[in-house]
């Protein structure tokens, strides 16, 4: 977790778009790069605060592995998705463009302490972005876990994310489950809402850790369905985002009942948040 | 046979929660089916005289929507249940279904297992509680999407429009 002692926490440091992937028809994948100044290492699940230089600053999570081997993130991957006047100016930085980079920030999967488990990962929409660094760092690491189930829900097969990564995830051991909410004859994954996935994977609550990201609700319903299979709530992590600010929980604009998610989140574990994501308003 | 049926019947996670008697009593009932891709297993409108118990494969749900043709509403998976229009009248199905993939289930003769619910209620109770939660599910899945969670504000606004056009 970055500190006030940090600088990198409070002045960005300027980012080179190396590449730009467009992944969707609003989502596109960002490799920055700052050789010079880098920030810290990411772990997965944690996330920087992103500038658009005029614009203004967003919270995005990692969506690659943030670390160059010497503690610092001289390469940096970012999936976002253009919703406002920040992400797509961000979303429109062409290679070649900076962008400001402030972090790491908040919590993370802690990947390692699933050592010996099956990782259960659960994405709903673009919660997959989050995400791929679970994927990414079980797979490099892979003799350590056991089954890894990659449950994912979409709005529609257009809006899937990593799709040409995903056959790759899969020929490498991941068990990969698709399902879309609306999709055509040509769609070979399910449809219908990502907990209907849960069961047919088959998986063993005694001996599984879950990681799941996504619309509130989706967490939610998931999360409760993994309870009732048997999986503790201690054993399931949801990666939740409020209004993410200041990013080292000074200014409390992410605040939800007793946890600044910018510090004490983003990734919880849904024992902690299973109460707190059922009060409206917070 | 229906000792073989009622070995599967008893692997399929649907049904758990019958005793063995009443897992021997409803194989009397079911015959094992295969499907080939693409194979239609009941249309629209149709009289529902059967349900499935998935064992392998996937099945899609799907209606004709005229200008768009058949539209999937949703799929079933190896391990869970297809068809529930047999439990009340008109016992007519709602939706299509076909199946995605080659396909193996264990069909029920639904006007027999419903002769059986009235003479065995005890019988008639268990299953049904074991279609009320899958219902109740699939019902409060619908809800959901219903939603649109995953789409953006954007999408949200647009879907809102046509809501409004329609």
């Amino acid at each position: 977790m970055t500190t006030m002692a940090e600088p990198a926490a409070v002045l960005p440091r300027l980012y080179r778009v190396a590449s730009r992937q467009e992944d969707t028809h609003d989502t596109v994948t960002l490799q920055l790069t700052e050789p010079a100044h880098p920030v810290p290492a990411f772990a997965p699940g944690q996330f920087a605060m992103l500038t658009a230089f005029g614009i203004g600053e967003v919270p995005i999570s990692l969506s690659g592995l943030g670390d160059s081997g010497d503690g610092r993130a001289q390469r940096l991957q970012h999936t976002l998705r253009a919703v406002g006047a920040v992400t797509r100016a961000l979303h429109a930085t062409q290679p070649g463009g900076l962008i400001g980079v402030r972090g790491p920030f908040g919590t993370s999967w802690d990947v390692p302490s699933a050592a010996g488990r099956d990782l259960v990962i659960v994405a709903g929409g673009i919660g997959l972005a989050p995400l791929r660094p679970v994927v990414l760092a079980a797979l490099a690491d892979r003799s350590r876990y056991g089954r890894i189930v990659l449950l994912a829900g979409v709005r529609t097969p257009g809006d899937l994310l990593y799709q040409d990564e995903l056959e790759w995830w899969q020929r490498n051991g991941v068990e990969v489950a698709l399902t879309a909410d609306w999709a055509d004859r040509g769609w070979s994954g399910e449809v219908g809402l990502v907990t209907a996935l849960i069961g047919p994977a088959r998986l063993a609550p005694g001996n599984s850790v879950a990681f799941v990201c996504g619309p509130d609700i989706m967490m939610r319903l998931t999360a409760e369905a993994l309870v009732a299979l048997g999986i503790p709530a201690d054993r399931i992590r949801v990666s939740l985002e409020r209004n993410m600010r200041c990013g080292a929980g000074w200014c409390g604009h992410c605040q939800l009942g007793p946890l600044l998610l910018c510090r004490d989140g983003p990734v919880v574990g849904y024992d902690r948040v299973a109460a707190l994501m059922r009060v409206r308003e917070l | 046979m229906s000792s073989t049926v009622a070995a599967r019947i008893l692997a399929h996670p649907f049904l758990a929660a019958l005793t063995g008697e009443q897992y021997a009593v409803l194989a009397e009932d079911g015959t094992p089916v295969v499907f080939a891709a693409g194979e239609r297993l009941f249309a629209e409108g149709g009289i529902a005289d059967r349900f499935w118990l998935i064992e392998r494969g996937g099945v899609a749900l799907d209606t004709r929507v005229p200008g768009r043709g058949d539209q999937i509403i949703e799929t079933r998976m190896a391990g869970t249940v297809l068809g529930w229009s047999w439990l009340h009248p008109p016992y007519r199905w709602h939706f299509g279904a076909v199946a995605r993939v080659p396909t193996d289930a264990i069909a029920f003769d639904a006007a027999s297992v419903r002769r059986r619910f009235d003479a065995d209620p005890a019988f008639g109770y268990a299953l049904l509680r074991s279609f009320t939660p899958v219902i109740a599910e699939q019902l409060q899945a619908t809800r959901l999407r219903l939603l649109d969670l995953y789409a953006s504000p954007a999408q949200a606004r647009q879907a809102e429009i046509q809501r409004a056009d329609t």
